[in-house]
Formats: C-alpha cells, structure tokens, sequence
C-alpha cells in the first residue's frame, strides 16, 4: 500500500514530465491527450465537489460542461464574425480573450447551477439523479434546435482564443495554462474539504437532521457545494472547447455525463486525486485500448465493472488502501 | 388543422405511449421490488430488436422472431442478474448507476461486434401492413393499431399479473418488505431473477415491435432508455399504475408537442421563427413535464418512497 | 413562578385516527429537570419531534423563551439555544469524535459559509469542541471515527454537541438507553449539575434516573398528560399507578 500523498504526488509528477518529454521528444499528439486528460480532470474535480462532499448523484453535469463549451462557442463565433452577441438594450460584443470567456462560462454555469440545484434539491435518491439526468437532456435538445448557432452540428473556431502572455496555439503552452489551472482548483478543492463549510457539507451528507439540530441549513449548504460544482465544471468546458477548437451538442449529452462520473468512481469518489486519476486512466484507456481494437468499450466496461464489484474506492482506494476521509 | 391530423396524432402518440410502457413497467418493477436503478435495460431492448431481426432474417417469421426476441433478452437477463446485478442490491445508486453503465458499453459493443456497425431492418409481416379504414375516413397504418393493441393487453395482463396471482402477491411483498417476503418462505433470489427475467422479455418485446417501424441498430436502446426513466419518474417509481398513465403522457406530450408547439408558435410570430421555436421546445417538453411534476410531487404522480 | 424556558400550550397532532400527542401543555422553568415519562407507545418521541421542529403539530403552540416557535424549522429553534440528542445517535458516522463537536460548535457561531481556512484552525470553535469533549469525558477518544465508539460513547457525544451550541434548554431524548450502571450513574451525575447551566427536558425511561434528578415529572399516556408533579407526588398519584408504574413494575 502506498500513502494517498504519494500516489496524489506521483501524479502530479507524471502530469507534469511526460508533456515536458513530449515537447523535447516533439510528440504533439501526447501533449493533445495529457490537455484531454487534464481538462475532464478539471470537470471531474467539479462534480466530485457535489458527488464526494455533498452526496448528490448529478447525472446533469454535462449542462456545466456544455454551457463553458457554448460560452466559449457563442462569444468566439461573434468575435470571428465580427458580429455583435446583441445590440439592444446595450451592445455586447464577442471576444477571443480567454479570462473573458471563462469568466462568462463560470457565471452562466453558476447562475443555472443555482436554478437546477434549486428545483433538484426538492428530490432525493433516485429522483435527483433523474431530474439531473433531465434537465441535461434539456439543454441538450435545446442546443441541437438552436440554429443560430450551428443546432446538431455545432459551431467551430478557426483559431485557438488568447491568453495574455501566452501563445495558446503552442500545445504546451495552453497545456500549461489548462494545468495550471487544474492545480490552482485542486488547492481550492482541498481548503474547502477542511474548512468550516466543507465540514458542515460533509456532515450534511451523512447527517441531515443532525446538521439542522446544529442550526445550519443542510439544503443550503449543498446548494453553494452544487454551485461551485458547477462553476468548476463549466470552466472545464469553456477549455474543453477551445481545446478542440469546436463545440456540439454532444458536450450537454447524457453520455457526457456518465462519462465525468466515471472519472469520479474510477479514480475514488470524495477522494482529492480521484477524480484526476479517474480522468488520466480514462483518456490512456480510450487511447490505448482504442489502439488495439475497435470495440474498447468492451475491455472498458468490464474494467469498470471490476472496478465497482472489487474496488469500491476507485483507483486511488485500490492503491493507497486507505478508507476514504476528507482531512 | 384538421381533426383527422389531430386523431392520426393522438393514435402515434398512444403508440409510443404504449411501447414505452414495455420499457418501464420492467423498470419500475424492478426498481420497486429490488431498489436496483438499471441503466442496462436499455440494451435488453435492443438485443430484442437484434434477435428477432436475426430469427425473422432466417425464418421469415414474425412470430418466432417476436418469441425469440423475448426468449433473449430474458436470457441476457438473467445472465446478467446471476452475474452482476445480484451484487449491486445492497450498495448504493451510486455504484449501480456505474455497474449497468458498464454493462451498456459492453452490450453494445459487443452486438457491434456479433452484427457489426450497420443497421438491420425488420419487416412488418404482410399480414399486418398496410394502412386501415377507421372511422369518420382515417387512414391509419395497422401495424400501429396492432402495436397498441399489444400494449394494452401486456398492460392489463401485467395488473392481473401484480394484483391478482401468488407471484403478484410476493412481488408487492417484496415491494413492501423484504424481511416479511423472506420469513413467508419464499425464495427470494428467485423472485428477483424472476422478475428481472420478465422485465428483461418485455424490454425485448418493446425492441423488436419497434424494430419494425424503425432501424435496428446499435444504440437504439438508451434514448428510449432516458425516456422510460422519465415515465417511472413522473408515474412514481415501483408503480405499474404510475408507469402506465406516465407513458401515455410523455408518449401524447412528445408527439402532440412535436405538432401543435409550432403551429401555436406561429399565432405569435413569423413560420420560420415559429417552426424553430416550437420544435425546440417540443423537443425539451417532455423533461419540462418531468421537471414541473417532479417539483410539484417530489415523489411522481403515484409513488410513496424516494 | 417565573416564566418558563419551554412552554407547549394544548399540543395535539393525530396520525389518522391516532391521536398521537392529545393537547399536551408542558412548561420547563429556569434551572430545572422536568421529565417526561410513559410508557412505550405514549406519545414521547412524537412529542419531542414537534418540540424541536421536525413534526408540525395539528393544533397548540410552543413558546421559547417567550417567543412563538411553532412555525419555526428546526435550525431556527436551534439556533434560538434549543439543544436537542437523539434516541438513536444522529452523528455523522465517517467523522471523527472532534469533527462532530467542532459542527455543534459552527453551527452556534453561526458561520459555516467560511471556504478557506481550516476548520482545525480555528482556535475559537477548537476550544469550543475541546471544552465539551472535555466535559463528558470524550477527551481520549477525540480523534477516532465515530463509528469507532461504543455505544455509551456516542450517547455522551451527543450530549457534547449539545453542550456547544451553549443552549438556553436541553431536550433529551433516552440520553440513558443503553448504557451500563456505571455510565447512567456518571450521566446522571453530569445531568444534575447541567441544570444550573440550562432547563433539561428530560425524556427517558430508566426511573432510577428519573426520580434521582426530577424536579418534575410529567406522565404521558396515550398521548395526554395525565399528571405532573414532583417525584413525591407522582409516586402518590393512584391515577399514575394506574395507568403506568402499575403496568410495568
């Protein structure tokens, strides 16, 4: 067994070497997948924020996810067009700068966690998880009946967005800002497991009635946790999106969904790193395995079933052994 | 608009209506009697679909493809019950909604791998094709009526089924209480088999009848899947009762939305505009109906338990 | 008399034809014990739940500290300096012993929507925790998991969570069940001079207890009170023996 510690630092390690080594070994594509890897981590850290800490079961997480995709999508499109986002009451117009379009990616995220948090929270257990799973087939229908911008077939950028010092069209560059951004959120996620709100969500999960004796609002407090899960998430597909320099309506896909609680259960739900692992040994899998043969999924799905009837905490339980805790 | 659009309408909505009954009655039952949420139900309706287009490919006969699609997919059932499934009673919804997820990717790839990427096509029998006269001069394809026809029989025989013999009388207990169902003596690995089994066989039957008025094809089963999610959902999971009035909602509510959103879009503003509209909102109608139900009734319109 | 801590004015709530608590009117007064006791089935845990929130009361009031409650939720009363433990242990079980007590006490200092710092940090809600371990003797065990502990245990965390939030009155529920001799006498040495602190709502079932404590006690039968006084007179009262001490002694 090894220490959680080391596990969380040897893979930080390796995201931090093998891209360097496919700079100097000048394999792009590697540096491509580690960006992939890196970005459904930063999705998958999101939803562990409600799913780990909080105990929500979101199969809707893909409406964060495809709203920072559509953010990125709605403002590039009108800033390489050339045409205003809107005129009245007052003009906005679209932008190629990166702060902006995550800036907007995480507010309309946050604002429609809020919304759907709001409605959702009212069910529990299995009804959460549907109206989850519904309100993300919602914005997926919506976007596909959007013909403004691009319906079923979604909108492209001709050119990766700006980032001020930065020439994000060099792999390595936009990997290191999407990294960093990654490990910056990863410091915020691990303050907030240890402080008084992370303790009081934690609490809310196993103990409701107990966390009300106390005289705090379990409803509220996963509420805010089911918000700044979404705004995580909806940063992830703002990066996502200019990553591959398009945006469909697959990113709202209930598919989309599955696969970010995948990241989670297969790294180690409520675990720091797990989702991180999770979302890493994803993308090799896809990329390796979809290598050797054309039906990956088979070895994938059976590799998950393992996963849930043998190692109950994910990738990260199954090495560090530890039982999963929050401090 | 006229009214035989209007009843043509409401016939295809009753259709739908009624073979997404087939997919969620095996749900609710088997969420009701084993608290298990299967996302693989799904793919027990497509290797419905699969079976019979392959025994009708080789017999030519509509009937034994339609026993052949309920015999494999209860097997595929079965199969993964004893396997699988089993397992995944005592944990978390969490863990069962990765487990069937799992076991979809490998259906699915797996039927990819036996019949490969393209589509199969299942006729409809000649004695069932063609259009009917109903009355007041509508033409309507009889295929439809049939398959209504169906779903209302499997829908009454499956109430006799649950209110009215000594399995329905153990599937309620079990809904009830499992420590009580178990002191009565009765098996209750092999009820949930049992039941696993028949929601699998009316999945396949679901399948393969709508396998003739469609495609058969790898991935059909999940968008009917989140559909019949929906249903038990807005009828209250473990109700047959819940599941049949929810069917026939979202099945009118998809179909009619599809019709008049656009046309009552276009009292308001110019065709295009209305078509695009409407047709966006049509699309999304049915999970605003979950939405709104489940907000009003956090527990759907006949369920007790969350 | 002064004014009572806790008042309950004609509390009735009826599940179906049940008549669960049937015009219940109950005061507990600054520095007292008042017990509640009945057989199982009287009504006690129903009477609690509308006491704390949780369980709307068909019809009645309470009044804490002078003020209407009865609409209220549960985190408001408890926020007003209502303490309540459980029958059965409402902890969180994957926490350990102080993160338990450290919750009692964010939620007293009201302020749980702090992101950043460690909550351990804290050294105000940390001497708060510490304080009640302290005091019920959980001082040894403050790192352990809570599932970890035994059942006594978790009985007297429950009372120090309850001492964090420095309530203005106890409601306890069987705080006595299932501890040994030695543990309800050390209990019940603690509860006696908890009641100088605050009022103690004392719902239990162990009568050693109750009558070495009691101020007052209220018998609870099929959902009325049926008598209260104190414990010299509940042992007189022939309506009691009756219906209750006459049943189950």
């Amino acid at each position: 067994m090894i220490p959680e510690r080391m596990v969380n630092g040897a893979v930080l390690a390796g995201l931090l070497v093998v891209p360097l080594w496919a700079m100097v070994a000048n394999e792009p594509f590697t540096i491509t997948l580690a960006t992939r890897a890196v970005i459904f981590a930063l999705a998958a850290v999101g939803l562990n924020i409600a799913l780990g800490l909080g105990g929500l079961v979101s199969l809707g997480h893909a409406v964060f996810f495809g709203l920072g995709g559509y953010a990125m999508g709605i403002l590039a499109h009108h800033a390489q067009t050339y045409t205003p986002l809107m005129e009245w009451p007052f003009l906005i117009e679209g932008t190629k700068s990166m702060p902006v379009i995550w800036l907007v990616a995480m507010v309309t995220s946050a604002l429609a966690a809020l919304v759907i948090g709001l409605l959702s929270l009212r069910t529990t257990g299995v009804y959460f998880i549907m109206i989850t799973l519904a309100f993300g087939q919602m914005f997926y229908y919506f976007a596909i009946s959007w013909a403004k911008y691009g319906g079923e077939d979604g909108l492209s950028i001709y050119v990766r967005n700006g980032f001020p010092g930065l020439n994000t069209l060099v792999p390595i560059q936009f990997y290191g800002l999407c990294f960093g951004i990654l490990c910056l959120v990863l410091v915020l996620n691990a303050a907030l497991a240890r402080s008084p709100f992370g303790l009081a969500l934690n609490a809310s999960r196993q103990m409701p009635t107990r966390v009300e004796t106390v005289g705090l609002d379990p409803m509220r407090l996963k509420l805010v946790a089911f918000v700044i899960s979404g705004t995580i998430t909806g940063l992830a597909g703002a990066l996502f999106a200019d990553l591959n320099r398009f945006v469909s309506p697959t990113m709202f896909s209930w598919q989309m969904s599955g696969e970010i609680m995948i990241f989670v259960i297969l790294g180690g739900v409520a675990r720091l790193f797990g989702p991180v692992v999770g979302a890493v040994v994803f993308v090799a899998l896809e990329h390796f395995l979809g290598g050797l043969s054309d039906y990956w999924h088979i070895y994938l799905g059976l590799l998950l079933l393992l996963i849930v009837l043998f190692a109950r905490g994910g990738i990260v339980g199954l090495l560090s052994g530890r039982e999963r805790t929050h401090d | 608009m006229s009214t035989i659009l209007i009843i043509e309408q409401v016939l295809n909505g009753l259709q739908f209506g009624v073979m997404l009954f087939l997919m969620a009655a095996g749900l609710t039952l088997i969420f009701g009697v084993m608290g298990l949420i299967n996302l693989a139900h799904g793919s027990l309706y497509m290797i419905g679909a699969f079976a019979a287009a392959a025994v009708a490919g080789l017999t030519g006969s509509f009937l034994l493809a339609l026993i052949a699609a309920m015999a494999a997919a209860a097997m595929a059932g079965v199969l993964i019950e004893t396997v699988v499934i089993r397992r995944l009673y005592a944990t978390d919804h969490l863990d069962q909604v990765l487990a069937t997820f799992a076991l979809i990717l490998i259906f699915s790839e797996g039927t990819r791998w036996v019949f490969g990427s393209f589509p199969l096509f299942l006729d409809i029998p000649d004695a069932l094709s063609g259009p009917v006269s109903l009355p007041g001069g509508i033409e309507y394809p009889f295929y439809r009526l049939v398959l209504i026809g169906v779903g209302l029989v499997v829908a009454i025989g499956l109430g006799l089924l649950i209110n009215r013999t000594r399995i329905g009388i153990q599937i309620r207990a079990g809904e009830n209480d499992r420590e009580m169902i178990a002191a009565l003596g009765v098996d209750i690995s092999r009820l949930y088999t049992l039941v696993f089994a028949l929601g699998a066989a009316l999945a396949g039957l679901a399948g393969a009848l709508v396998g003739a008025i469609q495609s058969v094809q790898v991935g059909m089963g999940e968008p009917v899947l989140i559909l019949a999610f929906v249903v038990i959902v807005i009828g209250g999971i473990g109700s047959i009762k819940g599941a049949f009035i929810g069917a026939l909602l979202v099945g009118l509510t998809d179909t009619l939305g599809g019709i008049f959103l656009p046309e009552l879009f276009k009292l308001f503003t110019d065709a295009a505009t209305a078509t695009s509209a409407g047709s966006a909102l049509a699309s999304m109608a049915i999970y605003i109906l979950m939405g709104a139900i489940l907000i009003w009734r956090p527990t759907g319109l006949f369920g007790a338990r969350a | 008399m002064t004014d009572p801590v806790l008042e309950t004015h004609h509390l009735s709530k009826s599940f179906g034809a049940l008549k669960a608590t049937d015009s219940v009117c109950l005061d507990l007064q600054p520095g007292e014990i008042h017990a509640v006791i009945g057989p199982n089935g009287a009504g006690k845990s129903t009477l609690i739940a509308q006491i704390c929130g949780g369980l709307q009361p068909d019809e009645g009031r309470i009044s804490f500290q002078g003020v209407d409650v009865t609409a209220l939720p549960t985190r408001a009363r408890a926020k007003m300096g209502l303490a309540r433990t459980f029958q059965i242990s409402a902890l969180a079980m994957e926490d350990t012993v102080l993160q338990n007590v450290l919750l009692g006490a964010l939620g007293a200092a009201g302020q749980p929507w702090r992101f950043f710092r460690p909550v351990m940090q804290d050294a105000s809600l940390r001497s708060r925790a510490e304080d009640a371990l302290e005091r019920v003797g959980l001082s040894d065990v403050r790192t352990s998991r809570t599932a970890e502990l035994s059942h006594g245990q978790r009985r007297q965390l429950e009372v120090a969570v309850a001492l964090t939030l420095q309530p203005r009155a106890f409601v306890m529920d069987e705080p006595m069940a299932g501890l040994g001799v030695d543990g309800s006498r050390r209990l019940t040495g603690f509860l006696d001079e908890l009641r100088a602190e605050a009022p103690i709502l004392l719902v239990e079932h162990d009568m050693d207890a109750v009558f070495a404590l009691a101020d007052r006690i209220s018998v609870l039968v099929y959902g009325r009170v049926i008598e209260t006084g104190t414990v010299a007179e509940i042992r007189a009262s022939k309506a009691v023996r009756e219906a209750y001490l006459g049943e189950s002694t």
